[in-house]
């Protein structure tokens, strides 16, 4: 069967999969439609926690940037996973003890203020909203390539899909397809891994391949990166490159974010006790370090292979014309380009002006990976299914984070507090229309790459919503006024420094200042200024909350009784 | 009430403990103690990069479930536990 054919199957019964589980879990009340009427087991909703959180940019994204940076994309792997110790101690229980449905919710409540639930409304839009753009690329570049369409025909099949798929469900339909995703996603990204490894290093486990010696007795795998990255003209694979601060506070950002972003936070309402909300954060890590401790694997075998391909023995560079069929799928795409400066007929890849790859796109080494190493068609498949289920659960629980915000805080909260179930449903279904599309044409006029923008929603995640969700179960002394300036002005500054050198909203040549190291302040890349604003907004809102007046007595017993499980 | 703020302190307590663990394999391990930690070798991993890659994100897993059954405990001993 055709590699083409064997993907329209394997994607085609995934599909069919999510639309069977969204059709047999439709959600019939609010609390189903928000929350799963709180009866999800734990260990389900750390599975589809994973896959919720797992997104393109974890999928799609991550290795290839471990592949491209070595030792500096750590702060990806640390990151997006130390996140989840804040999130169980410091977060999830107390919040499911509240036990409403929504983030801006406790906000506005623990805050007694509609201003603080309006501005956390806001935080969670852009946030999500900025997350959802990458997913949104991954979707689009999963169909170009393996169901050849042009990148943009695969961007709107998607933006399809996850309408069909979101709208229907709400957070009961959308946790059980979750699962399913999950199985497929892991699936798909541990088999080549492990065909990967055992071909390099004989090694079945990825985890102790990447630390282990090539078959073909050319000793260490991570030895022979340093040197080969050594000899084409960049830094060594395992060594440090950026700032130490500047990876300090990255890892910090992406922590905090973490903890902080709504559509992760509200799936710990979904289970039945506090005591669950905590098990099922260990769980839900449990199944993204699954994928996690592979991706280094993944990143380093795949850019072994890459260059092996290109460079078979030393000085002695590939002839264009005997490409191998992968190098040829992925230049139709745009994602690979080759240009023969020196009219040798060789590909010439070192680093610098003589360098004749003049793109490779991060996002092609996991889904090309497969047929870089020659594993068979319903491997390629697989991970093309994996890459489309890992967007779209992500998508589907940040549209469900953003419509809730939408309908019950705004509509529900704000505007019309006498709406009834079915009236507020219905405005959740359509709140997650305009968010699609939305999010859609966003996705044709990308930022950067799908896992640099999906970086800038921790920034504000981690600036706005996680010091104010912190401070209000561990701080009583914090009051209205304090928390939504501390908000206010997290979020500003770390806005500001973004689009600074971003580009006010990402409008290209709008940027003030060019996004280099030495333009930074202290050397702190855009991406890494969320651990800042959060500084900023914990000094703003514990200063002005000591001169103002403390909160009310009821305050003071709702922080009292969500401290404690009973 | 006494109970009860005994139960936050003990609480606190905890969460600190395990947030200094969380710090050290990460932060320490992982980026600042990096370059002296990488002239440690474990197969082919230098020990810092394989904290920074590997190492940090075990030790995470194991700390969410050490804290998980901690705060039971404590739940029990202090009365406040869901039935």
């Amino acid at each position: 069967m055709s590699l083409q054919m064997m993907t329209y199957l394997v994607v085609g019964a995934t599909f069919l999969l999510y639309i069977v589980i969204a059709i047999k879990s439709r959600a019939t009340t609010t609390g189903e439609f928000y929350v799963a009427g709180k009866g999800v087991n734990p260990v389900l909703n750390g599975m589809a926690t994973g896959a919720d959180w797992m997104s393109a940019a974890s999928f799609i994204s991550m290795a290839g940037m471990i592949a491209f940076s070595g030792y500096d994309a750590s702060v990806f792997l640390m990151g997006w996973t130390g996140g989840y110790c804040l999130l169980a101690m410091l977060l999830a229980p107390y919040l499911r003890k509240y036990g409403k449905f929504t983030v801006p919710e406790f906000i506005g409540d623990r805050y007694y203020s509609q201003t603080a639930r309006i501005v956390a409304v806001v935080c969670l839009i852009v946030a999500s909203l900025t997350y959802v753009i990458g997913q949104m690329k991954g979707i689009g570049v999963a169909f170009s390539r393996f169901l050849e369409l042009p990148f943009e025909v695969g961007l709107v099949i998607g933006m399809a899909i996850v309408f069909v798929y979101a709208v229907m469900g709400g957070m009961k339909g959308i946790t059980y397809t979750q699962i399913a995703q999950y199985c497929v996603l892991i699936f798909a990204y541990t088999v080549p891994a492990v065909f990967i490894s055992l071909q390099l290093t004989s090694n079945p486990l990825p985890q102790l391949g990447l630390g282990s010696t090539l078959s073909d007795g050319g000793g260490y795998l991570l030895e022979r990166l340093d040197q080969t990255l050594l000899d084409l003209g960049f830094g060594e694979y395992t060594e440090r490159k950026g700032s130490m601060i500047n990876i300090f506070l990255y890892t910090l950002s992406l922590m905090i974010g973490t903890a902080g972003l709504p559509h992760v936070i509200t799936r710990f309402f979904t289970v039945p006790r506090v005591r669950d909300a905590r098990s099922s954060a260990g769980w839900a890590l449990v199944f993204i370090a699954i994928l996690y401790t592979t991706a280094p694997a993944v990143g380093a075998m795949a850019f072994y292979n890459f260059t092996k391909t290109i460079e078979p023995a030393k000085g002695e560079y590939l002839v264009y014309e005997q490409r191998p069929q992968w190098f040829r799928n992925w230049e139709k795409t745009g994602l690979l380009q080759f240009e023969d400066k020196n009219d040798d007929g060789r590909i010439t890849y070192v680093k610098g002006d003589a360098n004749e790859m003049v793109k490779v796109d991060q996002d092609i080494m996991v889904l090309a990976n497969p047929e870089i190493a020659r594993l068979p068609n319903w491997v390629i498949a697989l991970v093309a299914a994996g890459g489309i289920a890992a967007a779209l659960s992500t998508a589907a629980g940040l549209l469900l984070a953003i419509s809730s915000a939408i309908s019950h805080d705004l509509l529900k909260g704000v505007i019309a507090p006498g709406i009834n179930d079915k009236t507020e449903m219905l405005a959740g279904r359509v709140a997650m229309a305009g968010a699609i599309i939305l999010a859609g044409y966003l996705g044709l006029n990308p930022p950067g790459f799908a896992a640099q923008v999906v970086a800038l929603a921790f920034g504000l995640a981690a600036s706005s919503i996680f010091p104010a969700l912190m401070m209000g179960i561990f701080s009583k002394r914090v009051n209205n006024i304090g928390a939504v300036c501390g908000m206010l002005a997290g979020l500003s500054v770390t806005l500001i420094y973004i689009f600074w050198f971003k580009g006010w909203f990402f409008v290209k040549g709008t940027e003030m200042a060019a996004n280099i190291p030495a333009n930074w302040f202290f050397g702190v890349s855009p991406e890494a200024f969320g651990a800042i604003g959060a500084l900023i907004n914990f000094a703003v809102a514990l200063t002005i909350s000591r001169v103002t007046a403390a909160p009310p007595r009821e305050i003071q017993n709702l922080i009292d009784d969500i401290r404690v499980p009973n | 009430m006494a109970d009860k703020t005994a139960y936050w302190k003990a609480n606190i307590r905890l969460v600190i403990n395990c947030l200094i663990v969380w710090f050290v394999v990460s932060y320490g391990a992982g980026i600042l103690f990096v370059d002296a930690l990488n002239k440690i070798r474990v197969g082919g991993y230098q020990l810092g990069f394989w904290f920074a890659q590997q190492g940090s994100i075990y030790i995470f897993v194991v700390l969410i479930f050490y804290y998980a059954a901690r705060m039971n405990a404590l739940d029990r001993r202090y009365n406040v536990q869901e039935e």
